[in-house]
């Protein structure tokens, strides 16, 4: 009796996370659903009518991704996202990591003042970074090129990366290093033989934000690829489809899931590293 | 270049002593471009703000905080300013009781991890892609043409007129925007939230409880007064994030019907009309605003960590 009060007592309960949980998946079903249905259905009706008929599949189609992968340029700029996030990923966290055990494990002047002073660089909003690097990417024809927007990821994510790393490689055993140095092992050597091993959950997790970072940055490409559209990523290609096509649901529904699928991947495979991984990054200017 | 390696007595822990270069070498690429990309940038942003154009024909040259006037006489940059302050308020205070009320909620039922896999998914894709998930949300029909958006045909369907929500100025198309931001960054304040209350000891509810509490009461003295650090955390963080607004703005609007915001209206004056003394400006305010409130989070964060 009493636990059936308890159950009839926590109805409500249920009633309101399922209510909140559907409210949060209702945007993305419509996404989903709109990107496999015909032009003409999308003209004509919401998506939600397609569960008069769910298994219809006459209805369905995977002609919207075809076009926008084909016609609209969204696979070339598939490959341009790849292209950018790899080594925008790759490049900051491996100089991270070197800086990152200096900073904790070796000794020269200066050493807390200018880790600080990294850490002290999480403030600066990228906003104040535009114009002047513009200018001079302008001078070194670096604008437009993918060095250059690997680049500037580089230094835009370093100051998170090194923090977040350093915090890491601080907290290794001392004792480790103690061995190490019995054993007469070169900086180098410590560094490729205990450090990267022993840190591989941390930079798993600074891996997965910094890419998705990369991945799903709209602002640096839009500065220093704007011109361009050969190099323009995922981010850049659904923007601008937005503003020249932005009454073709089935096209611009399936761009978006074509620039959101990777992630999604990521998320759904490694849900744990990813979580820390965001979480770890929220900081970031 | 001696290599060796002692043990530091005077600092009491150990350190790689490897000649005098060897660190550089390890900190110096990190070193130039943080140098290169972000300190020399600051520096020159913050001198280009007293400038006119001086990258244009006719440069204007040292022209005082004329810039900094300028912020409080436009009118589209006081619409920015109350567009992020509306941001700031509606922003930080949904996705932090929406976090709070998921946690606390989720904890109750067994399907919490699928739950909170589904709040959490918008922050893995991009702020342009949930841009297009909710245009298509908020998409506009006249009124007797059959409603694509689901909002409308919500509204149509209970007899009412379709709504432009993201023209009905200004109250209603900011609203609309914002809830955007709600939808993508309530699964981060959900999940750092959650993962506070989960420490609490389940004894100290248990005897609330015990001695008559009601659920209510048990969450308002007991829940709330132990979350405290960890909310003001997630709402610094979330301060900080949403003073730097853009993507979701830029996508959705570009800033028209009164929309526009402090990150947009930089991004006008740089490559609409080529004000880099202007866009330099508005780039040192989002600074100072950011400043105050990251100090505070940092300070907050040690103690939470002291206290761990």
């Amino acid at each position: 009796m009493a636990g059936l009060m308890r159950t009839l007592s926590r109805g409500p309960l249920h009633v309101v996370i399922i209510i909140l949980a559907l409210a949060w998946m209702l945007p993305t079903a419509g996404l989903l659903i709109t990107s496999f249905r015909t032009p003409q259905d999308v003209a004509h009706s919401g998506w939600w009518t397609v569960f008069e008929h769910p298994f219809n599949f006459t209805r369905y189609s995977l002609e919207n991704y075809r076009a926008v992968i084909e016609k609209s340029g969204m696979g070339q700029a598939f490959l341009n996202s790849l292209k950018i996030t790899i080594p925008g990923t790759i490049i900051p966290v491996m100089l991270a990591a070197f800086a990152a055990y200096a900073f904790a494990w070796m000794k020269f002047p200066g050493r807390k003042t200018l880790f600080l002073i990294v850490v002290a660089l999480l403030v600066v909003p990228l906003q104040m970074t535009f114009i002047p690097i513009l200018t001079i990417f302008k001078q070194l024809r670096l604008g437009g090129t993918l060095p250059g927007i690997w680049l500037a990821h580089t230094g835009y994510g370093l100051p998170l990366t090194v923090y977040l790393l350093h915090n890491f490689i601080a907290g290794l055993p001392s004792e480790l290093f103690d061995s190490a140095s019995i054993d007469g092992a070169s900086s180098l050597q410590v560094f490729f033989r205990l450090v990267l091993p022993l840190s591989v959950p941390a930079i798993a997790s600074v891996i997965i934000f910094q890419f998705l970072w990369v991945w799903n940055d709209l602002l640096v490409a839009l500065m220093y690829l704007g011109g361009t559209p050969d190099v323009a990523p995922v981010t850049l290609k659904v923007a601008n489809l937005v503003g020249s096509r932005g009454q073709d649901w089935e096209l611009l529904t399936a761009a978006a899931f074509v620039s959101m699928a990777l992630p999604l991947i990521v998320f759904f495979s490694l849900q744990r590293y990813f979580v820390r991984g965001i979480l770890a990054g929220s900081v970031k200017g | 270049m001696a290599l060796g390696i002692f043990f530091n007595r005077k600092r009491g822990y150990f350190l790689l002593r490897t000649g005098r270069l060897q660190p550089w070498l390890f900190i110096g690429p990190a070193l130039l471009l943080l140098s290169f990309f972000l300190v020399y940038p600051s520096i020159h942003t913050t001198i280009l703000s007293f400038f006119g154009r001086p990258y244009s024909a006719g440069a204007e040259g040292f022209i005082g905080v004329e810039n900094y006037k300028h912020f409080f006489t436009d009118r589209s940059m006081l619409t920015a300013f109350r567009n992020n302050a509306l941001w700031v308020v509606i922003f930080t205070t949904f996705t932090v009781c929406f976090g709070l009320i998921f946690a606390t909620l989720l904890d109750r039922v067994r399907y919490e991890k699928i739950i909170k896999a589904i709040v959490f998914i918008p922050m893995a894709i991009s702020m342009v892609g949930a841009s297009v998930i909710w245009k298509f949300v908020y998409a506009f029909r006249p009124a007797g043409a059959n409603q694509v958006g689901l909002l409308n045909a919500i509204v149509v369907f209970f007899g009412g007129e379709p709504v432009g929500w993201l023209i009905e100025r200004p109250w209603l198309n900011n609203s609309c925007l914002i809830i955007v931001g709600i939808w993508i960054w309530t699964g981060f304040c959900m999940v750092i939230l959650s993962a506070a209350y989960k420490n609490i000891p389940r004894a100290l509810m248990e005897a609330a409880r015990i001695d008559g509490a009601s659920e209510w009461q048990v969450f308002w003295k007991v829940i709330l007064p132990i979350l405290k650090p960890t909310i003001a955390v997630v709402t610094t963080t979330m301060i900080v994030f949403v003073l730097k607004i853009f993507d979701i703005v830029y996508v959705m609007t570009n800033g028209n019907f009164s929309t526009e915001v402090i990150a947009n209206r930089m991004y006008k004056e740089m490559f609409s009309f080529y004000r880099y003394g202007r866009a330099s400006a508005i780039a040192v305010i989002l600074l100072l605003l950011i400043i105050p409130v990251m100090l505070f989070n940092i300070r907050r964060f040690r103690e939470q960590e002291a206290v761990r």
